[in-house]
């Protein structure tokens, strides 16, 4: 391979090593991309593009990654701060920009220790060893003899060097190997310790911590005046007034894209409200009818794709089992509205965006100015957590819009509460069934899984992804949507059950066509797939006259599945625990994707006939991701998906008429109040040092409404098909029956 | 103009009397900590304390504040110096995005000032009208513990 002979060659000519600018490099572009390095090295191979140290000594790490209030920033500084033997402190990390860091596509899926944690992980350990045998040969000693610490290599004889001395004057970089020699498990300690984040005191007191929080010199306050309904057309729009106020600076209209720019914030509220009143508009019933939602989505166009098929004999006079499943759409409804901020400066645009995806977006902003990529520089700054593909791109996109009505003006949009609920895109509504047909033992013999979806991603790359791309008088089609292929894919996620069934036939119903907008939302199909091939676990267990943990591992080979179900049923004590009236118990297992962490749970719900409420006592998890890097964080992410998934399931449906979306604000989207939500979370870790990092957070999505639904049968005896189990419809299920 | 005291400082801003508060002190005073969430008194981003009272600022003109003291969690203390319930937070790492931290921290303040041992169902009907996405709802509840008497004892 080039990149290592080229360095050995270096090293035979010169001596010299690693790398690295005092200036910030903007080349940290994919030439020479290689498969077979690990993580997003592939991408991105060169080290300097990932670890710069200057002649002071002062480390910079960068990661084309996004804080999201994962705890992504801590947990690369940990596995960096430990491989390269320097103190946490003392690094500086910069995360998605597209002028500095490198492209890692989205922060999404679960896949940012995978990707960037194991690329800086490499990138860590060669940058140490490159400069202990730097080291080496200045001192006339070997490799082996260097110790190093703090950030400097220490010889026997009491000689030492600094990391900036090793590198000063030298301007280099070299590619990656595909192998490092990183500090072994039992010797660490930074990575896998709870550190605490590093984000979090500027969280918790006021510090600048969100792109809303951002306040440049000259800056100005935007808003949106959006159409009333998706397929509204602007008829006539009176801004005359509006543009007369005198805080006011600008209106912009452009087809039914609508914005006003003002100095201040409310007075900018105040006159979006005013153009809004002004503004006349024809709508027409294009929403499916709610009522028949599901029946109207099976009546659409389906591609079909079987992603799974193994033929085995059907067992003479098997038990059979049907059963269909059904969520609604549901929302990101983050607590912060989408904000960013955008200038246009001497012909070039620098967006400040919480987008999961700074290079996508730039791209798709590109295509949305009509300038070239280069003029358009995306810079991540945090946001509300966004849990998927939320508001962040489509506000960057009018803050950018704005911005080029207004050069030299830093322009902040933020949206107001109604446009962040009514015009995110949804997460999917979906319809599954399964069918299985067991064995004279109650083993299961032949299953068949059906899932109806629409895309899960319609996210940027595209200024047709945009909300103001498709709103502009020019508009831009959007993309034609396309199924996310196995084996992570989308609808289909977690489709294919990891149970050893003989006979499997899985298919993925793609409907191209969008009744409302719809695109990532955390766990994508996963949450569907799971929540039906678990509760359809439990079905089955009911039919066959099993135990629910004793029916599973019965299916299951996979041997950290069968752990972590082992765990989490001992740790809730499941075959000593005791019925007590008007509750019940339940379980529930996946693996996201099939490939990525491991969850089980078991959990325990008391159910309030008359009120229809179902309140969660109590909750165990137990959890395999590969290799910890930071146990408290990762406990945190679980029991944030619990009760994120709790509230998905208990109350959360998007609510529209044939019009437009009704859900507008809390009140007509409730969400978790503190009194519902679980009584306790108990999280369990399986750590496994030296194993690849697997990506948790989206793990508890799934399994946690399955769960939820199997201890609701356990409690009532009845079986809830369709989400979300809100008090309304438990009480209207429990009159009928 | 119109004069508030803000954490313990007094101010003269000039904007609209009708301005909710929550854009006096996010946009006049450059203060971070109260955040928009709805700006319909339904999530609790923007809660701030008036004299001992916990209020949505996003409903409250800057005008019907009068003489109350306006405190911010900006109020309790820095990242460098957090005060004790703000250091409780971070050692019970009680934020996973944070958006809703500084809402519920400052409704936690207020039921602490109240009541310094609150049982848990206390503290969730207190929190109740604040909204946290991110699910971080378990150690927001063993933070302000810690920070309460009974926490300490
Ligand atoms: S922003 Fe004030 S209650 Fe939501
Ligand atoms: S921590 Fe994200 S909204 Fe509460």
């Amino acid at each position: 391979m080039i990149a290592r002979e080229s360095r050995r060659r270096f090293l035979r000519e010169t001596g010299a090593l690693v790398a690295f600018f005092s200036l910030p490099c903007p080349r940290a572009q994919s030439q020479g991309a290689s498969k077979a390095l690990p993580g997003s090295l592939k991408g991105s191979p060169y080290l300097d593009a990932w670890i710069r140290i200057d002649r002071e000594g002062k480390v910079t790490l960068f990661t084309g990654k996004a804080e999201l209030g994962q705890g992504i920033k801590t947990a690369l500084l940990q596995l960096a701060a430990e491989e390269l033997a320097v103190p946490l402190e003392r690094i500086e990390l910069v995360t998605a920009d597209t002028a500095l860091t490198p492209n890692e596509g989205y922060t999404s899926g679960s896949r940012s220790m995978q990707d960037s944690g194991t690329a800086i992980r490499h990138a860590a350990a060669q940058v140490r060893a490159l400069l202990v045998a730097q080291a080496a040969q200045r001192l006339g000693v070997s490799a082996e003899s260097l110790s190093v610490s703090m950030g400097s290599i220490h010889a026997l004889d009491g000689r030492t060097l600094q990391y900036g001395e090793l590198v000063a004057g030298q301007v280099l970089h070299v590619q990656a190997e595909e192998r490092s020699a990183f500090v072994e498990p039992g010797k660490r300690v930074i990575a896998g310790k709870s550190l605490r984040r590093v984000d979090i005191p500027a969280k918790v007191a006021g510090g600048v911590a969100y792109v809303h929080d951002l306040r440049f010199p000259g800056m100005v306050h935007a808003r949106i005046v959006r159409p009333p309904s998706a397929s509204a057309t602007l008829v006539a729009l009176d801004a005359s007034e509006v543009e007369r106020m005198p805080t006011v600076l600008k209106v912009v209209r452009d087809g039914r894209f609508i914005g006003v720019i003002a100095e201040r914030e409310y007075e900018c509220i105040r006159a979006a409200r005013s153009l809004a009143a002004r503004a006349k508009w024809e709508e027409s019933a294009s929403l499916p009818p709610r009522a028949h939602l599901y029946d109207a989505l099976l009546r659409l166009p389906a591609e079909d794709h079987v992603i799974a098929e193994s033929a085995a004999a059907s067992p003479a006079g098997g038990k059979q089992v049907r059963a269909e499943y059904r969520r609604p759409y549901q929302m990101h409804a983050a607590i912060g509205p989408s904000c960013a901020v955008a200038e246009l400066k001497d012909g070039k645009y620098t967006v400040w965006t919480h987008s999961q995806g700074v290079y996508p977006l730039r791209d798709a902003l590109a295509e949305l100015l009509a300038v070239p990529k280069e003029a358009v520089r995306c810079i991540h700054a945090e946001g509300s957590g966004c849990y998927g593909h939320n508001g962040a791109d489509d506000v960057a996109a009018d803050a950018a819009l704005l911005a080029r009505s207004l050069p030299g003006r830093p322009v902040r949009v933020q949206w107001m509460r109604e446009d962040e609920h009514a015009w995110e895109p949804f997460g999917a509504a979906m319809v599954s069934r399964a069918n299985a047909v067991l064995d004279a033992s109650g083993t299961v013999a032949q299953f068949e899984y059906e899932v109806w979806s629409n895309t899960h991603s319609t996210r940027p790359g595209k200024a047709g992804n945009l909300l103001a791309g498709l709103h502009v008088a020019k508009s831009f089609e959007p993309p034609a949507p396309r199924p996310i292929p196995q084996p992570e894919g989308g609808g289909d996620r977690n489709a294919i059950p990891l149970y050893a069934f003989p006979g499997v036939r899985v298919v993925h119903r793609f409907i191209p066509q969008m009744p409302l907008r719809v695109s990532a939302l955390r766990g994508l199909g996963a949450y569907m797939n799971v929540f039906s091939l678990e509760s359809f676990m439990d079905e089955l267990t009911l039919a066959a006259g099993a135990d629910p943990v004793e029916y599973r591992l019965r299916h299951l080979r996979d041997a950290r599945g069968r752990e972590v179900i082992r765990l989490a049923a001992e740790k809730f004590g499941w075959s000593t625990w005791q019925r007590r009236p008007r509750a019940g118990r339940g379980f529930a297992f996946a693996r996201y994707k099939n490939l990525a962490g491991y969850l089980a749970l078991a959990m325990e719900v008391e159910v309030g006939r008359d009120t229809g409420a179902v309140q969660i006592s109590r909750v165990v998890a137990a959890a395999d991701s590969g290799e910890i890097v930071n146990p408290d964080g990762l406990r945190n992410q679980i029991e944030g998906g619990i009760v994120q998934s709790a509230s998905w399931t208990l109350s959360e449906e998007v609510a529209f008429d044939d019009t437009r979306i009704t859900s507008r604000d809390w009140a007509a989207y409730p969400i978790l109040r503190f009194p519902a939500v679980p009584r306790s979370i108990e999280v369990h870790l399986v750590d496994r040092p030296g194993q690849p990092f697997l990506g948790t957070g989206e793990v508890a999505q799934g399994p946690t409404a399955a769960c939820i639904a199997n201890a609701l049968a356990d409690a009532t005896g009845m079986r809830v098909r369709e989400l979300p189990f809100s008090p309304p419809r438990l009480r209207r299920l429990f009159a009928a029956g | 103009m119109i004069t508030l005291k803000v954490n313990g400082r007094e101010v003269s801003v000039d904007a609209d009397p009708a301005t909710p508060l929550l854009y006096v002190l996010r946009d006049h005073l450059k203060l971070n900590g109260a955040k928009f969430g709805c700006g319909l008194g339904q999530c609790g981003a923007c809660t701030v304390m008036l004299d001992s009272e916990a209020v949505f600022s996003c409903v409250v003109p800057v005008s019907a504040v009068g003489k109350r003291a306006v405190k911010t969690v900006e109020g309790l203390g820095t990242p460098e110096n957090p005060g004790p319930l703000q250091q409780a937070f971070i050692e019970e790492q009680a934020a996973q995005c944070g958006y809703c931290i500084a809402g519920m921290i400052m409704r936690a303040q207020a039921l602490l000032e109240r009541s310094p041992s609150p049982t848990e169902d206390d503290i969730r009907a207190a929190l109740a009208p604040n909204l946290c996405r991110c699910g971080t709802h378990m150690r927001i509840l063993r933070a302000v513990k810690r920070a309460s008497d009974k926490g300490s004892a």
